[in-house]
């Protein structure tokens, strides 16, 4: 199989194969997590300020008091990084071009040249991240295999993607294949592992929130 | 109809000066130094003429088209006339038992010596029986005839990769040269169809150092295929510019923007269409507003949508519908199984009364 042969079945066969688990997975997990239920609270309901399903969804992106001071890259780090994927996936003029073709819905792009600068910061912010992981006791202590290995998923599509426009290391045509491979690696990964926060963050947050708002506890 | 090339180039009225830059243009566009356009025209002026056997397989006659109607007259041309061409079904004259025994004639006397360049793909499929020729199955011939070549030239896609015969769902069994012969020299020159300069280019530096120019992993001679169209291309500037036709009639397409999202493979294609061109230069697919279909790929017929960018899935929503029923279905059941399990704990919990407690 040579590079132009392992694009055609990254981008054929491959990625059906990969949508297809992607899509699988995700109805999968949603459908047995939304139908676990939950035993009805017969206690009656208190009322605070703030205690809300919706409160806790905006008030859990931001840190919590002092704690942005104790763990200023967890936080600094991971808004770059989350933010610098949405930009790359979703502004990047391929990429609409990809979510155009498959759904119809199209939207403008940024520049190249930004997105280019923003995947850099982006996969700093990923490195300065995993280094912080690695070298905090406590973290590395809670650090299991699905840590590293969601990590790793992550960042190789944006360091393919990245390399495959810059023509480093490897032909285009064999980097763009690695790349949309590495894509379908995150496809097949993200409904089985934590990556699924993607999916479930707001849920569950909002679940969270409504019953400590039951409870009248805003948190 | 043996005899030194210069010889038979002097009687058609090509002069030594135009015979001289012709070779230097061809030492230039195989990347070789200067010497070697002079060392070219040494070996190819007092060269006998060497003996090729074209053998049409699986073939639509257009690598043939392609070489013939180059840009004649040209010199290619005239050289192309010039090598001793023994058997060329569509080209000689001779038809029926007079050319099988024109081919057999010339296999026995340069045997081990003579060229044989093949276009079309072999088919496999039912014996062979899909394409034969003096009720011979192609595998048969081309098995007999490159036990005594020299060198086998792969002329145009379909001899080299398979090309269009080969194509999904691949019905005649077809096969590439190299796939069936695998204990000679072979190069091949793929395109739908491949360019003549190629062609030629090929024939002098044969004729001029008696092997075939470096190939690259596909067999393919890497003074031609060393780079990508795309790399190559004049609207290559458009592209790193991001400025892209979107339709082929807007105002991007009359401007002359990159064709990428309008479904080039310039980028993964190699050949040399955007420095020599097409018709004596006069123009190639992309100048003429179409993105390049990569048509010296292996296997580019299969490769999705002509039309789709490089960058998008050829049918990534197939399994889609199944997968998501497939999801549905798991998920349902997994939830039943965990209500199951919920109510077969309820119904075995026993309550603890204080009495037991105090045991």
């Amino acid at each position: 199989m040579d590079a132009l042969q392992f694009l055609t079945w990254v981008r054929g066969p491959g990625l059906d194969i990969a949508v297809g688990i992607f899509v699988l997975g995700v109805l999968w997990r949603l459908i047995e997590i939304y139908t676990l239920g939950r035993k009805p609270d017969l206690a009656e309901a208190r009322h605070a300020a703030g205690a809300s399903g919706w409160h806790t969804v905006f008030r859990r992106s931001l840190p919590p008091p002092g704690m942005m001071k104790r763990s200023p890259v967890s936080y600094i780090g991971g808004y770059i990084f989350h933010v610098g994927l949405a930009i790359i996936v979703f502004l990047f003029a391929p990429h609409i071009l990809l979510i155009t073709n498959l759904t119809g819905l199209s939207w403008p792009g940024l520049p190249s040249q930004f997105v280019d600068l923003v995947t850099v910061v982006t996969m700093a912010a990923m490195i300065v991240v995993l280094v912080d992981r690695i070298n905090k006791p406590a973290k590395r202590f809670l650090s299991t295999f699905e840590d590293w290995f969601t990590w790793a998923v992550t960042f190789l599509p944006v360091l393919t993607g990245w390399m495959a426009v810059q023509h480093l290391l490897l032909p285009y045509t064999l980097m763009l294949a690695i790349h949309i491979l590495t894509v379908e690696i995150l496809l097949i990964v993200l409904p089985f592992t934590k990556l699924f926060h993607a999916f479930t963050l707001i849920g569950s947050r909002w679940y969270n929130g409504r019953v400590n708002g039951q409870r009248g506890v805003p948190v | 109809m043996q005899g030194s090339l210069i010889d038979s180039l002097a009687r058609q009225g090509i002069t030594r000066r135009a015979f001289l830059k012709y070779c230097a243009m061809l030492a230039s566009m195989m990347a070789l130094p200067p010497s070697a356009g002079r060392a070219m025209a040494e070996a190819m002026a007092t060269a006998r003429r060497p003996s090729v056997i074209w053998l049409p397989f699986q073939e639509c006659t257009g690598c043939t088209e392609s070489i013939t109607r180059s840009h004649s007259p040209s010199i290619e041309g005239m050289i192309f006339d010039l090598i001793s061409l023994d058997y060329q079904e569509t080209l000689m004259a001779a038809a029926g038992h007079q050319a099988e025994e024109a081919l057999h004639a010339t296999m026995k006397s340069n045997h081990g010596k003579y060229l044989l360049i093949v276009d079309g793909s072999i088919p496999l499929g039912m014996n062979g029986a899909y394409s034969c020729i003096a009720g011979r199955s192609n595998v048969d011939l081309l098995k007999e005839t490159a036990s005594g070549a020299a060198a086998i030239v792969a002329m145009g896609s379909c001899a080299s990769y398979g090309g269009i015969p080969k194509a999904n769902p691949n019905p005649t069994g077809a096969v590439s040269v190299s796939d069936l012969v695998k204990d000679k020299p072979i190069v091949n020159i793929p395109g739908c169809p491949p360019i003549p300069v190629v062609m030629t280019g090929v024939l002098a530096h044969y004729l001029t150092f008696g092997a075939l120019p470096e190939l690259d992993a596909k067999g393919r001679p890497k003074a031609f295929f060393g780079e990508t169209i795309h790399d190559r291309c004049y609207r290559r500037p458009f592209y790193d510019q991001g400025k892209f036709a979107k339709t082929f009639d807007d105002e991007g397409a009359r401007r002359g923007w990159c064709l990428f999202e309008l479904g080039c493979k310039g980028p993964v294609t190699y050949n040399a269409c955007a420095t020599v061109k097409w018709n004596g230069g006069t123009s190639w697919p992309v100048e003429s507003g179409h993105g390049c279909l990569g048509c010296s790929e292996p296997d580019f017929w299969d490769g999705g949508s002509f039309y789709k960018a490089l960058s998008m899935p050829a049918d990534p929503l197939k399994l889609g519908g199944a997968a998501a029923v497939a999801g549905a279905a798991a998920g349902v059941a997994v939830s039943v199984a965990n209500r199951v399990k919920k109510g077969a704990a309820k119904a075995s919990h026993e309550k603890a009364t204080l009495a037991d407690l105090e045991k």
